[in-house]
């Protein structure tokens, strides 16, 4: 019971991590209707950016303070990011209004092969240390009612907190502030907003520089977890499940679809797995996320797609 | 529009055609060539530069202290695989035509396994150091094949043995419990049948789990080590998996000290960005690591003192780096072997090198003569035993640096020489085609 | 000038539904294939057939395959990978059980094989539309990933999981060397094609643009989306099947699962899109593109890198490579999203203008 209980909330937590790359997806598709497949790519620039900024600052100018170094370095690495929303939004999306969906992804994964390219001539192709000071060692808890205790991992812990933070922000954000709202009138209908005086290109550049900040923030979870390497990349297709299960176009379908997509994940691995060898928990997301899509086409809480004839 | 297309269409074609010109047919060959197939990008990328770069440096070495080998200077191009199959068997066709061609070092196991099949016919030896396919350690077999100073079989061997040594006897591993966490590809999987063979002689359990490729996300895998509580976890990873793995075992509890990684998962990358948290940590070592060796600290000199080297400074010495090195001089030697008997001073064939690499007969004194002294044990390939020599040690991470905490072992071959006997015959008769003559052997 | 249908009148109905009607395009054809069949043999060198054209006309194969299900039927799809695996590991195991079995019949079987799994993992297309079925096509990916390495069965109990064929022949004359290869490859292509520019000619392939248009239109006219869309997954599944493999047995040779990962479908929705959606010459453009790319960006950056003096490492043409065909892609998309076929057709109206602009 104890395992299960692990094996449960290991699966809740890294879920968690997924949603957090997930919620890039869903805010890049909410305002502009691209489905970015250079997302991964971007979790790894901003990892790499954060990793040999932190490295680098501290020789530069001779801080000690680990905290300050790493607040520094995210600044520079969110402002990296907001550079490449905006090279993004100029040389690309401006072009392609109006394309269909898979030239826009078409599109996407091009720009996915020049980051990922660029991102290693600038940082380089080793494995890149990112601390920021988190725990490294288990926790257990409930000592008393389980011999042995439940093993939680803080790390984990701590990245929930921030991504279940980091949605709260951006509910707010688009909720109460009148750029939120701008976006939400631009993700209804473009040439709507567009005849109501919203700017659209800059609507855009404002959507991926806050997709930029979050897989910045992402890319730091990720890389102070697992280490900062061309790899992190690959992250995003863990992640995909998770952002059609809940939805493409809700920000709470990124989260419940994470969690779901995590503990079905870790479950079926732990427990499924064995019986046939394990490996399977990549290809079980999937077919989890496809079993749930035949029910609800358009994912848990996502728009229903309404065609017209 | 119009005109951007034109300067498209002619810029396609410029390039389309010095794709086709760009591979001079030079008449004769004046210098040894050899090729480095490496990877520098994709998730293998921090374990597969210190390779190549020591592979290079070696090379440089040669030219630069020894004007090449009596005389004859070598020539090497790099060719990026990035670890995928299909790059490496371009690469493969691409530079296995250049004049001087010696030998070829895939650094991949599916690289190795798309290429033996392509060496028989165009007569170009493979070096695979202590990876590729274990069976071709049967040189009657595997004419062009060479596994030389170990394979994936004898490295699980040599860990099952440390384990037997640790518990005081091999008899006393019945009713453990080992787990084996591996790669999920034909490199980690190469080890399972001589785990398994040898789970049944000593009666321990061998639990077997996978972490698919490149095993950037492990916390299934860590989970199911923490449910079954075993006894000993074998790493078999490559790459980023590596790193992953002890950052999971320490976010999992598990004892960093109980857990025994192959010579590929035992190095610099691996473990420095764990640091602390890879403390006991140990691993199998083919090869030493450090600048002492002379070899070391003539390439520090002719090398890297002349701006020359392949790659940072500090990275000269690292386990990696040194097994390139080794690579290199093996190639090396192999060639100043063929030259001995077809020819000193001219540019050898592959068949001749082939010849050169089965008949390599280092001893400890010319190690030493080389500057190697400790880095490797001696090795002397044969017709029939294409890997020359089968010691490996233990080596342990401190948090800051490898230190050996065993002797070396030899694999058994016993055990071993069956299971290969079997898997050579079995290739053999797939393909149908027969184990060489003792004949075969003297050409 | 030159290209004019002046002159040229049909008197049969049969006459004027020919795929080339204009006498012009029809020489341009025979010339070109004499050119690929006889005169390439004798110029090519060993390296250019196995580097570049064998390559080429196998990912051409696969690329058709997808364009069948991604251009003419409108269903997106990222597990092309897969089916080339299953066609693969399908001949292998036809190949290797049945002793004797010629090439090309395994190759077929291989083919089944791959529709089978197709329509199986088609099924979700009846429910799912758009961008969700094609990451959920993703889930056919990752399953045949791991079906290769863990069902020890289907790579014939091979301990590392890898697998190799060798001896092949066709009709009794064997297939080892560049040029044979090559003429196999070739043959296979030109047949498959032939066919499937019929079937998309035909009234199936009408069916198909109609589900890609307004799918609920064509319901209301009475195509059956099921049939239309397990359709084009079978015939998709089967080209992409046998491309595959022809990849594994003639261009590998020996092969793991890691050889059909998402990359390989990835590549083929490139080609796909880069040469024309919807067009069955668009994805012989597009796979020469995203094939010789590469190899052409290899070579010719350190020559170019040379001429300006200077030695560049191999990592940094590697990434460049990476960098320049990001670029190259998302440039070719802004300039010409229909693909590298609009730009044909294009050509071939300004062509049968000529001289005059207009």
């Amino acid at each position: 019971m104890a395992f299960f209980l692990e094996t449960l909330l290991g699966g809740l937590m890294a879920g968690m991590l997924y949603s957090l790359v997930a919620l890039g997806f869903v805010l890049i598709f909410k305002a502009s209707g691209v489905f970015n497949f250079a997302q991964g790519a971007m979790v790894l620039f901003g990892a790499l950016a954060m990793a040999r900024f932190s490295e680098w600052i501290p020789v530069w100018t001779g801080i000690d303070s680990l905290w300050l170094a790493n607040l520094l370095a995210f600044a520079v690495a969110a402002v990296v990011m907001f550079v490449v929303a905006w090279a993004v939004e100029y040389l690309v999306l401006r072009h392609l209004v109006n394309q269909e969906g898979a030239t826009l992804l078409m599109a996407t994964l091009g720009i996915a092969y020049f980051l990922e390219g660029l991102g290693q001539t600038l940082f380089g192709s080793n494995i890149y240390k990112i601390d920021i000071g988190m725990p490294k060692d288990p926790v257990f808890i409930l000592d008393n009612l389980f011999p042995g205790g439940v093993l939680i991992n803080k790390e984990d812990l701590y990245a929930a907190l921030i991504a279940a933070a980091m949605v709260a922000l951006l509910t707010v954000f688009f909720q109460k502030t009148s750029t939120g709202r701008a976006l939400r009138a631009v993700a209804d209908d473009h040439q709507a907003a567009q005849s109501i005086g919203i700017p659209l290109n800059r609507i855009w550049v404002i959507v991926w520089c806050v997709a930029g900040v979050v897989a910045l923030v992402a890319g730091m979870i990720w890389g102070s977890k697992l280490g900062v390497q061309f790899s992190l990349a690959t992250v995003a297709l863990r992640a995909l499940p998770v952002v059609i299960l809940g939805g493409l176009t809700s920000v709470p379908g990124a989260i419940i679809g994470g969690l779901i997509i995590g503990v079905g994940e870790k479950l079926s691995e732990v427990y499924l797995g064995s019986y046939v060898g394990g490996g399977i928990e990549i290809w079980f997301a999937y077919v989890l996320a496809l079993g749930f899509l035949l029910i609800r086409p358009q994912g848990l809480f996502g728009e229903k797609i309404i065609d017209r004839v | 529009m119009k005109i951007r297309d034109l300067i498209l269409a002619v810029a396609a074609l410029a390039a389309a055609a010095s794709s086709l010109i760009a591979t001079p047919v030079q008449a004769q060959a004046k210098e040894q060539f050899f090729p480095l197939l490496s990877y520098r990008t994709g998730p293998y990328a921090p374990n597969g530069i210190p390779w190549a770069n020591g592979k290079q440096d070696y090379l440089k070495l040669i030219n630069a202290r020894d004007g090449g080998i009596n005389g004859v200077k070598l020539t090497y191009e790099e060719c990026e695989t990035g670890y995928a199959t299909d790059r490496g068997v371009e690469c493969y066709e691409r530079l296995k035509g250049r004049p001087g061609v010696a030998l070829f070092d895939p650094q991949a196991t599916g690289i190795t396994f798309a290429l033996t099949e392509k060496v028989t016919t165009d007569k170009v030896p493979l070096i695979t150091l202590g990876y590729g396919l274990s069976i071709a350690q049967d040189g009657l077999a595997f004419k062009w094949n060479f596994p030389l100073m170990g394979s994936y079989w004898t490295g699980a061997d040599i860990l099952v043995q440390h384990l037997g040594k640790k518990e005081g006897g091999l008899d006393k591993l019945k009713g453990k419990k080992i787990a084996l966490v591996y790669h999920d590809s034909p490199f980690g999987k190469e080890p399972i049948p001589v785990l398994q063979e040898r789970a049944k002689m000593h009666g321990f359990e061998l639990q077997l789990i996978p972490v698919t490729a490149p095993g950037v996300e492990q916390k299934s895998a860590w989970l199911q080590v923490r449910q079954s509580r075993p006894d000993y976890v074998m790493l078999w990873g490559w790459g980023v998996m590596n790193s992953t793995a002890l950052k999971e075992a320490q976010a999992t509890g598990y004892p960093r000290d109980k857990m025994y990684g192959v010579w590929w998962a035992g190095a610099e990358p691996d473990v420095k960005d764990v640091g602390e948290g890879a403390k006991g940590y140990n691993a199998l070592a083919l090869n030493t690591s450090g600048t002492q060796p002379k070899v070391i600290q003539d390439i520090l000199k002719y090398v890297h003192g002349k701006s020359q080297g392949s790659g940072p400074k500090d990275e000269v010495g690292q386990v990696l780096y040194t097994r390139g090195v080794i690579i290199s001089m093996l190639g090396v030697e192999a060639v100043r072997r063929a030259q001995e008997r077809f020819g000193k001073g001219k540019v050898m064939t592959g068949e001749q090198v082939r010849w050169g690499l089965e008949n390599l007969a280092l001893d400890q004194k010319r190690l030493d003569a080389m500057g190697f002294t400790g880095i490797m044990q001696p090795l002397s390939t044969s017709c029939a035993d294409h890997m020359g020599s089968t010691a490996a040690r233990v080596q342990t991470w401190d948090g800051s640096k490898w230190s050996f905490t065993s002797d070396f072992i030899q694999a058994d071959e016993q055990i071993l020489k069956p299971m290969v006997k079997a898997g050579a015959d079995k290739y053999l008769a797939d393909k149908k085609m027969t184990r060489r003559t003792p004949a075969d052997c003297q050409s | 000038m030159f290209y004019r249908e002046n002159g040229q009148f049909k008197t049969s109905y049969r006459a004027d539904q020919q795929i080339l009607p204009i006498r012009q395009d029809q020489v341009f054809m025979a010339i070109l294939l004499v050119f690929a069949f006889a005169v390439v043999p004798m110029l090519a060198t060993d390296y250019f057939f196995r580097a570049i054209l064998i390559p080429f006309l196998i990912m051409s194969l696969a690329a058709l395959g997808v364009n069948i299900l991604v251009g003419y039927c409108g269903q997106i799809s990222l597990g092309s990978g897969a089916f080339m695996a299953v066609g693969a590991y399908g001949a292998y195991n036809f190949f290797v059980r049945i002793p004797g079995l010629p090439l090309i019949p395994a190759l077929i079987l291989g083919g089944l094989c791959a529709t089978a799994f197709g329509i199986l993992f088609g099924l979700p297309s009846l429910r799912v539309k758009g961008l969700y079925l094609a990451v959920a096509t993703l889930a056919a990916q990752f399953f045949s990933d791991w079906m290769f390495l863990r069902i020890k069965w289907l790579t014939n109990d091979s301990p590392s999981g890898s697998v190799s064929v060798s001896e092949l022949q066709v009709l009794g004359l064997p297939i080892d060397s560049a040029v044979s290869k090559y003429w196999l490859c070739l043959s296979v292509l030109a047949v498959i094609a032939l066919l499937a520019k019929n079937l998309v000619r035909s009234a199936v392939g009408r069916e198909w643009m109609a589900i890609r248009d307004m799918d609920v239109a064509a319901a209301v006219i009475g195509i059956r989306p099921m049939y239309a869309k397990l359709s084009a997954f079978a015939v998709s599944s089967f080209i992409v099947g046998v491309a595959g493999g022809l990849w594994a047995f003639i261009y590998l040779g020996a092969w793991e699962p890691a050889a059909f990962s998402v990359d390989i479908s990835f590549r083929l929705l490139f080609m796909v899109i880069i040469g024309g959606l919807g067009s069955i010459l668009g994805g012989f453009l597009g796979a020469a593109f995203i094939t010789l790319l590469p190899i052409a960006l290899s070579q010719a950056l350190p020559a170019i890198a040379g001429l300006a003096g200077f030695e560049i490492s191999t990592v940094v043409v590697s990434h460049s490579e990476l960098m320049i065909f990001g670029a190259l892609i998302v440039w070719f998309l802004i300039v010409e999203p229909h693909g590298l076929a609009r730009l044909w057709s294009v050509t071939k109206q300004k062509l049968r203008l000529w001289p005059f602009p207009h």
